[in-house]
């Protein structure tokens, strides 16, 4: 296991000393008298490690390990039935950082309110259905893997079914909108079914107002390329907790892409199952929490095959008084998964005091044959050196900030691939600049 | 004609240990089109004055002055500074993830000329100040600073320098952990800029070698946090020579003389 951070430390320690030798070796014997070599080589480059770093940057702290109660991922319980899920307390592992009081009772209550208005834009080779509770296809992907999740399963009446045919080529994206309009507490469904070979990009847009809980069940068939991306730009009221699951095929590809920016409370579960050998996944997030609000992401990869790739990178950027987010970032690699490569890394930008950023990445490694298992987390303030260098150049403070804001997250919108999306995430991204500034 | 004054500054710094004065008294006077050499072992306070003039939050001014052309600078803000026309080329210049070469050129230069720059005659004076300089003009799409070397690192000061044409221009130590030809490159670049336009520099360094290919006509030695002796080349030559040992024991020696 390697930090990033801390591969960054080393190579810029490295790089000090190889400048040092070099300098004696040039110079020789000191130019000047009362001057020692020795006076520069003590004074080595100070260590950058991005804009987390300076002395508020601190590196993350490990969850349980095996032995301790519902810890480790392999053992946690999964079920189609509400009634196998004990009641939140807010003290499990997997709930310790949400608060139940917000969650506007999609723990407990019957989520009987009107589910969000789902509106599909698709080519007409896609296939968009909307389905009863018994089709087929409903837990073609996901189980529930948790109470609220279980709960959504249990209530919801109809699911929408979106899918991409074999062998079909998508250039445009599928742009599916879920439109609140109220806060009655609801349940939602949504599939999305990308047979073998296909390619397409399905953007899961969440806007308006509501309390709701979600389970969107991903298929990627064998060999296909799939790019989802879920937007969470809710109404300051709206609480949404979402369960997506992913199965992926033989040799299939996924792209995950999770931005949360409106909302109350946003607890957002993605979860990639490897189900064939061969799998490839990228599982992205950017968030961006204000005053009160909770972002909540926790990832988790399943790599139940051999050679399968994932790659994990949350960004996140608080500012505000009790803007809190939350990472946790689950990689169980099983006994059978010889060859995985993963990584996943979390990083967070506080930008002014009175926030909380938590960031737990736990990797579960069974077996020793693996191409390769790294984690990196990093949370830290805003630096001052970033700020004296580019103010120093003649930039303003306001632009100066933005300038490395937008650079910070900028890393993920540039990974989603859709320019009309890129471009409406960082229009959203200068708005909440914006706002910060106030 | 502009000058840059410093009258009686004195400045500190917090450290753990309370507060430590690290200026003691520095008057200095430089006009465009001159170059200053400001020498001494470390800790004498030269790296103090060039942050200072460039308004770094760790230092406090106590007392005294600095002015350009009669204007305080020590009311303005750090980028008021840099836009009045002071250009502080650092000892250690800090990588900016995300944000590329280009995109802060660009935005320096317009915030310092209150216009952006227009495009197409832009492009070309980066391209070419680049090669000058011997940055490879992939640099250009990278992130400030990030991951460059050392020597990377000056030559990309000195490129700024170059293309935001200040009145001023501190260089700290610019001369530190670079090779010959590295050295050649930078100091043919200020150069440029000096003959270039109306610049007065000042040239922080603990070595001369730089002075072999930057030639000041003042030389000021820093000791303890004041100016020491001042003169002319000359001055530099004598350093070579003899060190800095004499300022260091010189108080302790006449000290020595009078019991």
């Amino acid at each position: 296991m390697t930090e990033i951070s801390e591969r960054a430390v080393a190579d810029t320690a490295q790089e000090a000393v190889r400048e040092t030798v070099y300098e004696k070796a040039r110079i020789g014997a000191p130019s000047i008298a009362g001057f020692t070599e020795e006076g520069e080589s003590l004074s080595p480059e100070p260590v950058v490690t991005g804009p987390l770093g300076g002395a508020a940057s601190k590196s993350h702290s490990h969850g349980g390990g095996y032995g301790i109660p519902d810890s480790s991922r392999a053992g946690r319980l999964t079920s189609y039935s509400l009634a196998d899920f004990p009641e939140l307390k807010g003290t499990e592992e997997d709930w310790r950082f949400t608060p139940l009081r917000r969650l506007g009772g999609l723990h407990k209550d019957a989520l009987d309110g009107a589910a969000p208005a789902v509106a599909v834009e698709a080519p007409a080779s896609v296939r968009v259905e909307t389905v009863g509770r018994d089709d087929a296809r409903i837990g073609s992907a996901g189980i529930p893997e948790d109470r609220v999740s279980a709960n959504a399963w249990a209530h919801f009446i109809d699911a929408t079914v979106v899918t991409i045919p074999a062998g079909t080529e998508l250039e445009d994206r599928i742009l599916v909108t879920l439109a609140g309009e109220g806060l009655a507490a609801a349940a939602q469904h949504v599939v999305i079914i990308a047979e073998e070979g296909a390619r397409a990009v399905v953007v899961l847009n969440h806007e308006g107002q509501a309390i709701v809980s979600e389970n969107v069940e991903v298929v990627v068939g064998d060999r296909a390329d799939l790019t989802v991306v879920t937007l969470q730009e809710w109404s300051d009221d709206s609480v949404h907790v979402s369960s997506q699951q992913v199965k992926v095929g033989r040799e299939a590809k996924i792209k995950h892409v999770a931005v949360s920016l409106g909302g109350s409370l946003v607890r957002l579960t993605p979860t990639v199952r490897f189900a064939q050998p061969g799998g490839e996944a990228e599982v992205y997030g950017l968030y961006f929490a204000d005053a009160g609000q909770h972002l909540e992401h926790r990832t988790f990869i399943d790599h139940a095959q051999p050679n399968c790739i994932s790659n994990v990178l949350y960004k996140g950027a608080l500012q505000g008084k009790d803007a809190h987010t939350v990472w946790v970032g689950d990689v169980l690699i099983q006994k059978q998964a010889e060859g995985t490569d993963s990584y996943e890394k979390n990083q967070n930008l506080v930008l002014t005091d009175g926030c909380r950023a938590d960031s737990v990445p736990n990797l579960e490694i069974e077996t020793g044959l693996i191409e390769g298992a790294g984690h990196a987390s990093a949370t830290g303030r805003f630096d001052d050196e970033h700020l004296f260098y580019l103010m120093a150049r003649g930039i303003p403070e306001d632009v100066a900030r933005r300038l490395v804001v937008r650079g910070f997250l900028n890393e993920i919108i540039q990974k989603i691939g859709v320019p009309s999306i890129e471009e409406h995430l960082t229009e959203a991204v200068e708005r909440e600049l914006e706002a910060g500034d106030n | 004609m502009s000058t840059l004054e410093i009258k009686d500054l004195h400045v500190s710094i917090e450290t753990e240990q309370g507060v430590k004065e690290i200026l003691k008294g520095v008057t200095l006077t430089v006009k465009t089109g001159e170059t200053h050499a400001i020498m001494g072992p470390n800790g004498s306070g030269k790296s103090t004055l060039a942050s200072t003039i460039a308004g770094h939050p760790r230092y406090t001014v106590t007392s005294g002055s600095i002015t350009l052309d009669g204007e305080d600078v020590l009311a303005m803000s750090v980028d008021e500074r840099a836009r009045a026309g002071l250009f502080l080329a650092m000892q250690y210049p800090v990588e900016v993830p995300g944000v590329t070469m280009t995109n802060f050129l660009r935005t320096a230069k317009a915030a310092i000329d209150g216009k952006a720059p227009a495009i197409r005659t832009w492009t070309k004076e980066v391209k070419d100040a680049m090669a000058q300089l011997r940055i490879d003009a992939d640099f250009a799409q990278r992130n400030v600073n990030e991951g460059f070397s050392g020597g990377e690192k000056k030559r990309v000061e000195i490129l700024q320098l170059e293309l935001f044409k200040p009145k001023f221009a501190v260089l700290d130590e610019t001369d530190s952990g670079l090779d010959v030809d590295a050295l050649k490159v930078v100091s043919e670049g200020v150069n440029r800029a000096h003959a270039a336009g109306n610049m007065g520099t000042l040239l922080i360094t603990h070595y001369t070698r730089i002075l072999r290919y930057i030639k000041p006509e003042f030389v000021h030695v820093f000791v303890d946090g004041k100016i020491a002796e001042q003169g002319g080349p000359e001055l530099a030559d004598r350093l070579e020579e003899e060190g800095y040992d004499r300022y260091l024991a010189g108080a302790g020696s006449a000290v020595h003389v009078q019991a």
